[in-house]
């Protein structure tokens, strides 16, 4: 039972590599370059006014074999150490989990609307941090505060809910009825959130503002947190990356080169839940990252999910550093909230990509 | 030999029984073509055979039971192509014939110089190759029809699933495909099995001809066996006469008997 192999013909050794859609070192290279930027930008910008010079002084001395002495204040080296980079670290950790979480749900379902709180995480991370700051079990700072521990696992369960509806409401097993179950999931508990808020006006403001997203009370606490999650789940989701690429064939033709579609729908969905879970814990609820960054990747550099997803990770990084210091400068000392800033730039930037660029979504 | 045996097979949706009990074997080099008419269960039959769909009865593929197999070891040996395939949005002619070769990487495995030469050799072959960075919308229809073919070959299995593969192409580009399917098979080796709606055409390339009617076969045998015009009258619900021109078999509706 085996094939001829096709004809054998001189191989087109010096030639171009058959794949175009291959993720070519440019690219790399640029979001490498963005993240350099956007973490520089965060570390030395910022209200405390320390010299700029000093601080990528103070930044040099800290690798190995170099010994700069930066003239820095030890109030001044711990606000750059302990205050703005697990800000930056943790923002990049964010960005690039929601990011590229966002660009594997648009992967599994095949629909480019789709983003990392499709199926509840959001809902139910807001269903969870609320009832921890109505019951007064925690501020939101720290470590094992409760507010993140319980958005992460009403994220978890929310999606874990959806997933059981969605797979045992038809006959068919369609991503269609995994996408209307999110719908009702997240409708659903964010009904309950909005009535215990209702009935606990007092905290309206502590939880409207994790709702919109903040990175101010970052500390390395929960960049360890957020880094074992993150890892794990983007890992994970790049170990797909070429199946991935298989699974934009629809279920059936994906089937019949050997995927099994809904084994890889499953497991990419968890990969990715646990790391939006983690990233909403300790971040709040951060629209639009995982909706822009992968899109705009697509458009610019191709829709291969080999491109796609690893891409969506540096830039998904870079946009949220960046953002969070627009948030923290714009109205200084005052902090926007950075689910406002993604909101404001992100929509009509991304207007902007679609509109410049003739590319279609994948 | 016996490439791929079809015993009992039983397919139901909901009360209506789509297959009753069919059982058909096709031989190694064989060329194939399930015709009948719509609803007949033409393409539940070869998904079920490529197994794509679940039915009750047995498939052998050689000394191999179908459902035995991993969906990476089937897809080794069986390649299927849809009535309408999926075009995913901006993915370009090269790396959509690429994806043929995936039932032979590993789950961690990215493609070799081995995979990207035979793709190479495909696009060639089906005169894509400079057409290899165009995204699949932007190609005409008998261009995506040559995709198409063109992933299955790469994924080099013994046997070929087509599902009705000149549908929405014209007279030259129905030709052209179904001459290349001929060229293919006699350089690859390969078996195919497909369905039809043009009983002229089918009766020109194939070996063998399966009519269905209503989940069963009807007919099984060689073009002229089974294109017997009483039988294509009843089972079609038509009035059609069957022509032989210069040895070829013509089947022509004629109205108003």
């Amino acid at each position: 039972m085996k094939t001829k192999s096709p004809p054998t013909r001189s191989p087109d050794s010096g030639g171009p590599s058959v794949l175009s859609e291959k993720l070519r070192s440019p690219a790399l290279f640029v979001g490498f370059v963005a993240i350099l930027v956007a973490a520089g930008a965060g570390l030395l910008i910022g209200p405390a006014g320390i010299d700029k010079t000093a601080a990528i002084m103070e930044l040099l001395d800290r690798i190995p074999f170099i010994s700069i002495d930066s003239g820095l204040s030890q109030i001044q080296k711990n606000i750059i150490w302990e205050v703005r980079m697990p800000r930056v670290v943790l923002g990049a950790l964010v960005g690039a989990t929601l990011a590229v979480s966002g660009a594997s749900y648009q992967a599994v379902f095949r629909n480019p609307l789709a983003d990392p709180y499709l199926l509840g995480a959001a809902a139910g991370a807001g269903l969870g941090a609320t009832v921890a700051i109505v019951t007064g079990s925690g501020d939101g700072i720290g470590t094992f505060d409760v507010v993140p521990l319980l958005a992460f696992l009403g994220a978890l369960i929310a999606v874990a809910l959806t997933y059981l509806l969605g797979y045992s409401s038809g006959t068919q097993r369609s991503p269609a009825a995994l996408l209307l179950a999110g719908v009702a999931v997240a409708s659903f508990l964010t009904a309950i959130q909005t009535f215990i808020q209702q009935q606990n006006v007092d905290t309206i403001r502590q939880v409207y503002s994790w709702i919109l997203g903040r990175l101010n009370t970052a500390s390395w606490d929960e960049v360890s947190l957020l880094a074992p999650y993150a890892l794990v789940s983007t890992l994970l989701i790049l170990m797909y990356r070429r199946t991935l690429d298989v699974m934009r064939l629809g279920d059936v033709e994906a089937s019949s080169v050997g995927i099994r579609p809904q084994l890889v729908r499953l497991v990419v969905i968890c990969a990715a839940s646990l790391g939006t879970a983690a990233a909403v814990a300790v971040s709040g609820l951060i629209a639009f990252v995982g909706l822009i960054v992968p899109h705009t990747v697509r458009l610019l550099a191709g829709a291969s999910n080999r491109i796609v997803l690893p891409l969506s990770i540096l830039f998904g990084a870079a946009f949220l550093v960046l953002v969070d210091l627009l948030g923290r400068s714009l109205a200084s000392p005052a902090e926007i909230p950075l689910g406002v800033i993604t909101a404001f730039c992100g929509a009509p930037f991304f207007v902007i990509v679609l509109r410049s660029n003739k590319r279609t979504l994948g | 030999m016996n490439l791929c045996v079809a015993r009992g097979v039983d397919v139901r949706v909901g009360q209506k029984l789509i297959l009753d009990n069919v059982s058909v074997s096709i031989e190694a080099g064989e060329w194939v073509s399930v015709v009948g008419p719509n609803g007949a269960g033409k393409t539940t039959l070869l998904s079920v055979m490529a197994g794509l769909r679940t039915a009750s009865g047995n498939i052998l593929i050689g000394d191999r039971d179908l459902k035995e197999l991993s969906p990476r070891e089937r897809a080794r040996l069986l390649a299927y192509v849809p009535q309408h395939p999926e075009i995913p949005p901006g993915m370009k002619v090269d790396s959509y014939v690429l994806l043929g070769r995936t039932p032979h990487l590993s789950f961690l495995g990215m493609e070799g110089p081995d995979d990207f030469r035979l793709v190479q050799q495909v696009l060639e072959q089906f005169d894509l190759a400079t057409l290899g960075q165009r995204t699949l919308e932007s190609l005409s229809g008998g261009e995506l029809q040559r995709c198409h073919l063109a992933r299955a070959i790469a994924q080099a299995t013994p046997i070929i699933f087509l599902d009705e593969p000149t549908t929405a192409l014209d007279l030259g580009h129905q030709q052209q495909a179904l001459d290349r399917i001929r060229r293919l098979r006699e350089e690859h080796q390969v078996t195919v099995v497909m369905t039809m709606h043009d009983l002229t055409l089918a009766s020109q390339y194939c070996d063998r001809m399966i009519l269905m009617s209503e989940g069963q076969i009807a007919a099984d045998g060689t073009p002229s066996e089974v294109l017997d015009p009483d039988r294509l009258s009843d089972l079609y619900g038509a009035h059609v006469k069957v022509l032989n021109i210069d040895d070829h078999l013509v089947v022509v509706p004629i109205v108003g008997r």
